[in-house]
């Protein structure tokens, strides 16, 4: 938590300023029961109107000053807060940017997301918080009390017994109801999930006539709900009565020893009433303070959970200098003895795969769900480095690039279709920034995409909306296509791009990626054996190793796993041909 | 939201609050009594100090009797305080339970075309955080309001039976602080606004990119990502420092008047002590009025747009509670026990929206034990038929029959007792896997848990669970894959094995080799029942009984497959479409 702080670095003069006009504005505040002492003492007595207005206009005065610290203070912690949740955010994103794939498999998607938003306001609001009270708060407290003993050390020794005493309630009870509103919170949270559940699976309740007993369910951790919080309130309810009789029971010793002091004269009236308005200070700023903690407690939680993304990877060193391709060697491939683990799994995904692709080859994956098509593919363009083995692209081990440069020569289709707000131009440029215009349409061309663009009224120029809720799954599925191929890729990898396709397009899709003029090296990820039949080569995988490598008819021949696929697909010809 | 809906929320409230109402007078009664104490405070402790004039001048005997009243008065006050709390911690929280009870009671009954129309996080956040916010808002803020009006009258009436000169002083001036307030207020309100749109756009980009993090670095996107980042960054911290400045200054400005006020009471009282007119005493009781006189007034300007949020919450519950519910089975209607398992469609339409027609004119005769396998294009209606036979939906033409019974005049419970369906999304709610697989027979015993799994080629690998049968199944863990969830709803249908079955196919997500798996259990499962399967692939198709070929609502073929090859259609060309590849 602490460690953010250093996003405050460029509003240091703020985050002075803000707690030091704070506490300007708390001291003058701290004058005011003297003065209205002196009115009793001196104006009062002596009938000085005068004296009394000059006094008077003198509280205006401190309210006024005091107003002014306050504003600057405001404003300052403003900025700085807002500051500070702009840099936060501007370098959380940066580092986001900077993840790799393993990083980001292990935060979630989501999580980074609720990281990003609302726990960055909620540590915004906690540091704006704190510049303005966390000084304030004590300083009037304390303050209280010393002021108190420049009137009259021996009563302000209540003042000494009394405040440990609130503290001790205040926080006491802090203590004990925050961690029960943490478990009335978990509590919550299953009454939540209940109810998402019931509508998740509203089907199958119904059809297993389930919906009594799930009623019956929901009632039950229902009740176990609100007895918690019933418990935290009978708790919760103690600070109020609880400060009120400590506060009071300090007038009533106050007011005793002041009457003794003033009738052996060394207190005055006036004196008693300024003590009686410091102690009634004194348990305001106390309970905001408490409030403060509260806050400051929940936006520690939400700045530890945005340090933990901070300290999670980011991208390991990166070389600097392209390598020199042999032109000869462009679009080839290698993997050899290549094996892959996923951080904190216990099994590998990839186990000792060897192959070469030539560069114009078509090369086929295919393998069950599981089976390590995807992450084979990920090794490609370095979304993840192999945990054992070595890739080679271009003639050249895939960790001599940069990693830009690497990925700059593939193009990837990947499963899941997104598409980005903006337009459909945007969108494609995405695969090679100065494309022209020419260019777009080639590559939708050739992806079967054109009709979806001349569709629509704007061309290349129609919004795109957020994830392309404007498009098709098909569509979505074309364009993604038309995307990696504009930069005109040495290798092109279709990740199961083909499920959303009909066969019809799928098959023009594939005919047309045979006649593209620079003939890239193409890696089809299929579950289907249709879609690979016709590759130079097909890798089998079976749970992380290779079963089979061969074509089509090889692999009919030789590989069991690769049959079973096959038939599983073809069960009518299979039998047929005997 | 019209006042008329806001009383007609109000008096729903009302009913809820009902089975509380002695409590709540008590809690009333309670109140009356802490403001009238906390307000008679400030009088005793001046009192006291007017017996305290000065050296050799106190009259001890007064003072100790006042303190002494204090004492029983603080202590009164301080009781009454918590169990005024307890109370309104008791109903608030109690109401709340009741409220959300009902609600979810109603979410069983509502018809599942209201809930297929609402997001589920809509209606999550309907039964969550409205009732939650109207907890806080109305109960909470109700007994604010009261003591708030409480203390004002009192503090008028004890300020006026002190002096009503000064109480006029007070009377004039504090408004102003209201004025500030509310004046801050609404500038800040469209400040918020402008702030909440910002955020909002950045959220939304925010979330895009994140989720396509990974397309982003596939690109290389990085740095153009970051840019059009910063530009929203840049422009919700302008919007956020205004906005958040704007609405820090509430406090001091209205500070900043009471101090003023609190001035003037002091000028006022003292030149009126100087006339002999006030004790010192007095001035302080007043002096110490004018600081608490204000805070209430604060309160409640706040409390007041929280009760209003808060109706608008109790509103948006009492919306969900008071949908109405599926039609109810009619009076009289019959149990269907023991179905063969003849199912015929006579004459169906259905459409999903009144516009747009999906299924019109659909004739269907199923057999006890056929086979019916239903194929076509995405979008073509397979599932809607479904959703009319299991009665999730009731056909607006024509009639679906059971055993020659119309289905609108059977229990639902009992027509869907005599079906079993696998859908293709795999729902398993968040229990163990013995209790999953238990859903549709809830007494049965271990073992016919496990010959279920077994039967459905699950047991093998629920034994390699962590706890086996005891393995609590959650999506957040994900460890179970999408064949493996299958093959648990699978499961679960073999358990109770009713004599209608009703097979939504697995999907592409899972691999072919599994699938085989779960083609056996299905097979085995089909033994000797009537069964519907909605086909992907084709080629799962063809020893099915009865082919029904869909497009656009319509069944435009329907037979076997060798016939309907032979009929040359619209079936016979997609089949060779896949197997020409």
């Amino acid at each position: 938590m602490w460690k953010l702080l250093r996003f405050l670095r460029e509003y240091k003069k703020e985050s002075i300023l803000a707690p030091l006009f704070k506490c300007l504005e708390a001291a003058f505040e701290l004058f005011v029961p003297l003065v209205v002492a002196a009115i009793i003492d001196r104006g009062i007595p002596t009938q000085n109107k005068g004296y009394i207005i000059r006094m008077c206009l003198l509280m205006a005065l401190l309210a006024a000053v005091g107003l002014t610290n306050t504003l600057f203070a405001q404003y300052f912690a403003a900025k700085a807060a807002t500051g500070f949740s702009a840099k936060l955010r501007r370098a959380l994103m940066a580092h986001i940017q900077s993840m790799t794939y393993s990083d980001l498999d292990t935060l979630g998607t989501s999580s980074l997301i609720t990281r990003m938003t609302s726990d960055v306001n909620q540590v915004q609001t906690g540091v704006n918080l704190a510049l303005r009270l966390a000084l304030r708060s004590p300083i009037i407290v304390f303050g209280a009390m010393i002021m108190a003993f420049t009137v009259d050390a021996k009563a302000a020794l209540v003042f000494v017994g009394v405040i440990p005493l609130l503290a001790a309630v205040v926080f006491g009870v802090m203590l004990v109801t925050i961690p029960m509103y943490r478990r009335v919170q978990s509590r919550l949270d299953s009454v939540t999930d209940i109810t998402r559940d019931n509508l998740d699976g509203v089907r199958a309740i119904r059809a297993f006539r389930r919906e009594a007993a799930e009623t019956a369910a929901f009632r039950e951790e229902n009740e176990k709900l609100a007895a918690m919080q019933e418990r935290v309130g009978r708790f919760a309810a103690l600070m109020n009565p609880g400060t009120y009789i400590l506060v009071n029971g300090a007038v009533i010793l106050l007011l005793w020893i002041g009457a003794v002091r003033v009738d052996a004269g060394v207190l005055t009236q006036g004196a008693v009433v300024a003590l009686y308005n410091y102690m009634s200070q004194i348990l305001v700023e106390l309970i905001k303070l408490a409030n403060l903690i509260i806050t400051l407690n929940k936006t520690a939680a939400c700045g530890n959970r945005i340090q933990a993304v901070f300290e999670s990877g980011g991208a390991p060193t990166e070389t600097a200098a392209a390598p020199a391709v042999d032109p000869a060697q462009r679009g080839a491939v290698t993997f050899s003895h290549v094996g892959f683990t996923y951080q904190n799994a216990g099994a590998p995904s990839l186990t000792d795969i060897s192959f070469s692709a030539a560069p114009g080859e078509v090369i086929g994956i295919i393998g069950g769900t599981g089976a390590g098509k995807s992450t084979l593919i990920n090794l490609l363009p370095r979304f993840y480095e192999p945990t054992e083995g070595s890739i080679t692209v271009d003639g050249v081990p895939a960790a001599d690039f940069p990693r830009d440069d690497l990925r700059r020569r593939i193009g990837i289709v990947p499963q899941k279709a997104v598409l980005f707000q903006g337009t459909i131009r945007e969108n494609l440029q995405w695969g090679k920034a100065d494309a022209d215009d020419e260019a777009l349409w080639d590559a939708l061309k050739a992806a079967q995409a054109v009709d979806i663009v001349q569709a629509k009224p704007g061309g290349l120029d129609e919004p795109v909306q957020e994830g392309g809720r404007n498009f098709s799954g098909g569509q979505k599925q074309r364009l993604t296509v038309a995307r990696a191929l504009v930069r005109r890729p040495e290798f092109l990898i279709l990740d199961d791009s083909a499920s959303a396709l009909d066969y019809a397009t799928d098959a023009a899709l594939r005919q047309a990626l045979k006649t593209l003029p620079d003939r890239p090296t193409v890696f089809i990820v299929s579950q289907r054996t249709a879609s690979i039949a016709h590759a130079d080569k097909i890798l089998v995988l079976d749970d992380g190793h290779l079963a089979g490598i061969g074509t089509h008819d090889a692999l009919l021949q030789s590989c069991p796993v690769y049959q079973e696929i096959y038939a599983s697909q073809h069960q009518g010809e299979v039998q047929a041909n005997g | 939201m019209a006042e008329k809906a806001q009383a007609g929320t109000l008096r729903r409230v009302l009913r809820y609050v009902k089975r509380f109402r002695l409590w709540l007078v008590l809690t009333l009664l309670l109140a009356v009594v802490t403001v009238a104490l906390t307000l008679y405070i400030p009088i005793l402790v001046g009192r006291a100090l007017d017996a305290i004039a000065g050296a050799g001048n106190v009259d001890f005997g007064a003072v100790s009797r006042i303190l002494f009243t204090v004492g029983v008065s603080v202590a009164v006050t301080a009781l009454a305080q918590w169990v005024m709390s307890l109370l309104t911690n008791r109903i608030t929280y109690r109401v709340v339970e009741q409220i959300r009870d009902q609600a979810f009671a109603r979410l069983e009954v509502l018809p599942v075309s209201y809930l297929d129309s609402h997001p589920t996080g809509e209606i999550v956040s309907r039964m969550i955080s409205d009732t939650d916010q109207f907890a806080d808002g109305l109960l909470m803020g109700f007994t604010q309001l009261f003591t708030g009006v409480l203390t004002i009258l009192g503090t008028l009436l004890f300020m006026l039976t002190i002096h009503p000169g000064i109480t006029v002083v007070v009377i004039v001036l504090t408004p102003l602080s209201l004025f500030a307030a509310s004046f801050i207020a609404k500038r800040t309100y469209a400040l918020f606004q402008q702030q909440a749109q910002t955020r909002a756009a950045q959220t939304a980009l925010i979330n895009e990119t994140v989720s396509g993090q990974r397309i982003v670095q596939a690109f290389s996107q990085e740095q153009a990502v970051l840019r059009k980042f910063d530009a929203c960054n840049d422009a919700l911290q302008e919007a956020s420092l205004r906005a958040t400045f704007y609405s820090s200054l509430t406090n001091p400005v209205t500070r900043f008047i009471n101090a003023l006020v609190y001035a003037a009471v002091g000028l006022t009282g003292a030149l009126a002590a100087i006339s002999g007119r006030i004790t010192v005493g007095g001035l302080s009781c007043f002096l110490s009025y004018a600081n608490q006189y204000t805070k209430p007034f604060n309160e409640i300007s706040g409390v007041m747009t929280e009760l209003q949020n808060a109706l608008a919450c109790a509103d948006r519950v009492f919306q969900l509670i008071e949908e109405p519910a599926q039609s109810p089975d009619p009076e009289g209607a019959c149990v269907l026990e023991s179905a063969e398992g003849a199912i015929r469609f006579d004459d169906v339409s259905f459409s999903y929206v009144p516009e747009r027609p999906l299924i019109t004119h659909c004739n269907i005769d199923v057999q006890p034990g056929q086979r019916v396998a239903i194929v076509g294009p995405t979008g073509c209606g397979k599932t809607t038929l479904i959703n009319l036979l299991m009665r999730f939906y009731d056909v607006s033409g024509g009639a679906i029959l059971a055993e020659g019974t119309d289905i609108r005049q059977i229990t639902r419970e009992s027509l869907r007792a005599q079906i079993g369906m696998v859908l293709q999304d795999t729902w398993l709610r968040h229990a163990t896997v013995r209790e999953n697989i238990r859903m549709g027979r809830p007494d049965a015993d271990d073992e016919a848990v496990i010959a279920a799994a077994k039967a459905a080629h699950a047991h093998s690998f629920i034994r390699r669970l962590p706890q086996g049968y005891d393995t609590v199944i959650s999506d957040k863990s994900g460890s179970l894959s999408q064949g493996q969830r299958q093959l648990l709803c699978i499961a679960r249908v073999m358990l109770c094995l009713p004599p209608v079955l009703i097979l939504d196919e697995a999907t592409s997500s899972i691999d072919t080799r599994t699938e085989l798996k779960i083609q056996s259990a299905f097979q085995q499962m089909m033994q000797g029942r009537t069964s519907f399967i909605v086909a992907h692939r084709l080629s799962t198709v063809q020893e099915a009984d009865l082919i029904l070929v869909m497009k656009d609502g319509h069944i435009i073929e329907q037979g076997s497959h060798a016939a309907l090859l032979e009929h040359g259609g619209f079936y016979a060309h997609l089949y060779q479409s896949q197997f020409a590849g």
